[in-house]
């Protein structure tokens, strides 16, 4: 099985499907002659032609909104956003429009929208963001957050081929510095399922994207104390993976939820409030949230090292939890 | 490239030409009826209470919708406006799902999810606007740009208003089809209001249809009480972007002749210009060119309007016996099924 970083699975999964499916479309600002602004369909245009590959204007509106009418015309767009953070851009065409559009009339809307999402590299502001819970909250998504090769491929083919609008988000701290086994044929994984990422039975990180990693290298430190922790990452946040996190909780009776999203309505409310109201009995701890402090995502690299969770936060939290 | 203002039509002969014989003006006034009855019955359903939500119409816009709608093929696509139940019928809904629509029914296109006009049938060929407008000019766009792609001899309709002409929407949709020269037409609906906002509270040059020169297509300006020119000047239009020849902006001039829904009682249109569009009535302006230029006879006319007056009664009380939604189903169908895909509608 050949090794791939994150973006080659990604461009991996996206050539197989275009070449598989006519009805495959990618659309999106410098996706054509330049690949992408971060490579992901370099070389498509010259395999898929200028009418499938389609380098579009500074139009995020039109991107969302013309891959919606494609869809609705039977195409199976998939619309990149050259950064995560430019989807607020499009807010209406994918909230107002794709996302309730099956729901009123019974129309399905089979688009993707590629979201290079996430900080670590004073992208600033403007280019860190993980908007995804914004997108949690509304019915009609699905919300994708894959956090290694092989799932990036696997869970970008069910992407495609779901009949409903999913928000893919990419993880660009993971595009070149993950690597692993990627299958080299198409294949694809069912949306609602977490992976145990980490096996451990003392206490259980419910988490997805890059800071599967960081809890990971947390896990590997708190492993040499004799504390082994579970590291469940869900995957896809719309639909998530309820039963597996009670499983977990029940099994482990200490939650750690962790995202790379700021607190305060982010996705892990959702997860601590389920966790307490459905295995309230089962907890020898409170349940404990790390997330972004309140802000926007800040420039300097000291300012955006305290404001991402990092693998000391992550072992400190971890401690606190098993000294409970 | 200029902005083109549309003659008027004049003679039978003329309208021969343009494709259209006397039985197709009888349809289409036909139409025209029916679109008016639908919403004057409307009306009456509001006030006896029996329509949950606001009430709007589209008077004064028959002919621009008729029109246009009339000038589409059978395959090409549109996403229709709040004003413009004309394409509803003359695509061939049925009028019974109009009203179960407007009363929350499960017979309506949205069964009772969405109210009023935002409504379609996709097998019609259109597609359900929402609120924000001018939200569904991107996605005609797109429905264009899928026609391009696959070299379909389809054309896509995106419609929207002199309000909804101020918004980032309208121009990302127009540049991009205008960058790909993509088979979509933009109608605006030139109603004169804004809700209470004048055209020159919205836009700063004499017409909408100004700024197509800027994307590269043709801009025209008809008269949006005058069906048939506006019959004429869509299809014209329609039928260059089926040839290849790109988008147009094709803007019908009238006036919303109610307030913005039934609650407004429109008291900042000067009275005059009520007067003056009063004259201008599109149906019956139609009316009066077919008994002058194609000799309709009182005894057709009066046929004409029994058929529609009894279609519009039964098709009421086949909507009154549609049932109202089950609460129990209101969290199915918010996510589609595979087997959604892939209808009629997507090819």
């Amino acid at each position: 099985m050949p090794e791939m970083t994150y973006i080659q699975a990604i461009s991996d999964g996206l050539r197989l499907e275009m070449r598989r499916d006519q009805r495959v479309i990618l659309l999106g600002e410098d996706v054509g002659v330049y690949g992408g602004a971060f490579k992901v369909s370099l070389g498509f245009q010259e395999e898929f032609g200028p009418w499938r590959v389609i380098d579009t204007p500074l139009s995020e509106t039109a991107i969302v909104g013309g891959a919606t009418g494609a869809a609705l015309m039977g195409m199976r767009p998939v619309a990149e956003m050259q950064f995560a953070d430019f989807i607020s851009c499009a807010w209406d065409q994918l909230v107002t429009v794709a996302a309730k559009q099956f729901f009123r009339v019974g129309t399905p809307i089979p688009i993707v929208v590629r979201l290079p999402s996430g900080g670590g590299f004073s992208g600033g502001p403007f280019h860190s963001q993980n908007p995804e819970s914004s997108f949690a909250h509304i019915p009609g998504l699905k919300i994708v957050c894959p956090a290694t090769p092989h799932d990036a491929k696997g869970l970008l083919a069910s992407a495609i081929e779901d009949p409903n609008p999913v928000l893919f988000f990419e993880h660009k701290h993971l595009y070149r510095r993950i690597k692993g086994e990627v299958p080299e044929d198409r294949y694809t994984i069912p949306f609602g399922y977490a992976n145990v990422h980490r096996p451990g039975d003392d206490a259980t990180v419910v988490t997805w994207g890059a800071m599967v990693h960081t809890a990971t290298a947390a896990a590997a430190e708190l492993a040499k104390e004799g504390f082994e922790v579970e590291v469940l990452d869900l995957r896809t946040l719309i639909p998530w993976d309820k039963e597996r996190v009670l499983e977990g909780v029940q099994r482990c009776s200490k939650v750690l939820v962790l995202h790379e999203d700021t607190r305060t309505g982010g996705f892990g409310a959702e997860i601590a409030a389920t966790i307490a109201e459905e295995a309230f009995e089962h907890l020898d701890a409170p349940v404990m949230r790390l997330a972004a402090p309140d802000t926007p995502v800040p420039f300097s690299p000291p300012l955006e090292k305290a404001f991402i969770p990092q693998v000391d936060d992550v072992v400190t939290a971890l401690r606190e939890l098993a000294a409970y | 490239m200029a902005v083109r203002e549309a003659e008027p039509v004049g003679s039978l002969q003329e309208v021969k030409e343009v494709g259209l014989d006397r039985e197709d003006l009888l349809g289409i006034y036909r139409t025209m009826l029916i679109t008016r009855g639908i919403e004057e019955r409307g009306h009456i359903l509001y006030k006896q209470g029996k329509i949950p939500g606001s009430f709007y119409t589209g008077r004064g816009n028959e002919a621009a919708a008729v029109g246009v709608a009339t000038a589409m093929g059978p395959n090409d696509v549109g996403t229709p406006l709040h004003r413009d139940m004309g394409v509803h019928v003359a695509r061939g809904i049925e009028p019974w799902r109009v009203f179960a629509q407007y009363m929350g029914r499960e017979g309506g296109p949205t069964r009772g999810r969405d109210g009023n006009v935002h409504m379609a049938v996709a097998q019609l060929g259109l597609h359900a606007q929402v609120s924000h407008l001018p939200a569904m000019l991107p996605v005609a766009t797109g429905m264009a740009l899928a026609f391009k792609i696959r070299g379909d001899r389809r054309v896509a309709l995106g419609w929207f208003g002199d309000g909804s002409a101020a918004r980032g929407d309208a121009h990302e949709a127009m540049n991009l089809a205008g960058v790909r020269q993509l088979p979509v037409i933009f109608v605006c609906d030139n109603n004169q209001w804004a809700y209470s906002t004048p055209t020159y509270l919205s836009y700063p040059v004499e017409h909408i249809a100004d700024r197509a020169a800027a994307y590269g297509f043709e801009g025209v300006v008809v008269d949006g009480t005058d069906v048939l020119a506006v019959y004429r000047e869509a299809r014209r239009a329609i039928e260059r972007a089926r040839e290849g020849g790109g988008p147009t902006l094709l803007e019908c001039v009238t006036l919303r002749m109610e307030g913005h829904a039934v609650h407004d009682d429109a008291f900042y249109v000067p009275k005059e210009m009520f007067e003056k569009w009063a004259a201008y009535d599109p149906i019956e302006r139609f009316r009066t060119w077919l008994q002058t230029n194609a000799d309709m006879t009182d005894d057709e006319e009066g046929e004409l309007t029994s058929t529609v007056k009894r279609l519009l009664n039964d098709a009421l009380d086949r909507a009154e016996e549609s049932p109202l939604p089950d609460p129990s189903k209101l969290a199915e169908g918010v996510y589609a099924s595979p087997e959604d895909l892939d209808t009629p509608h997507h090819k």
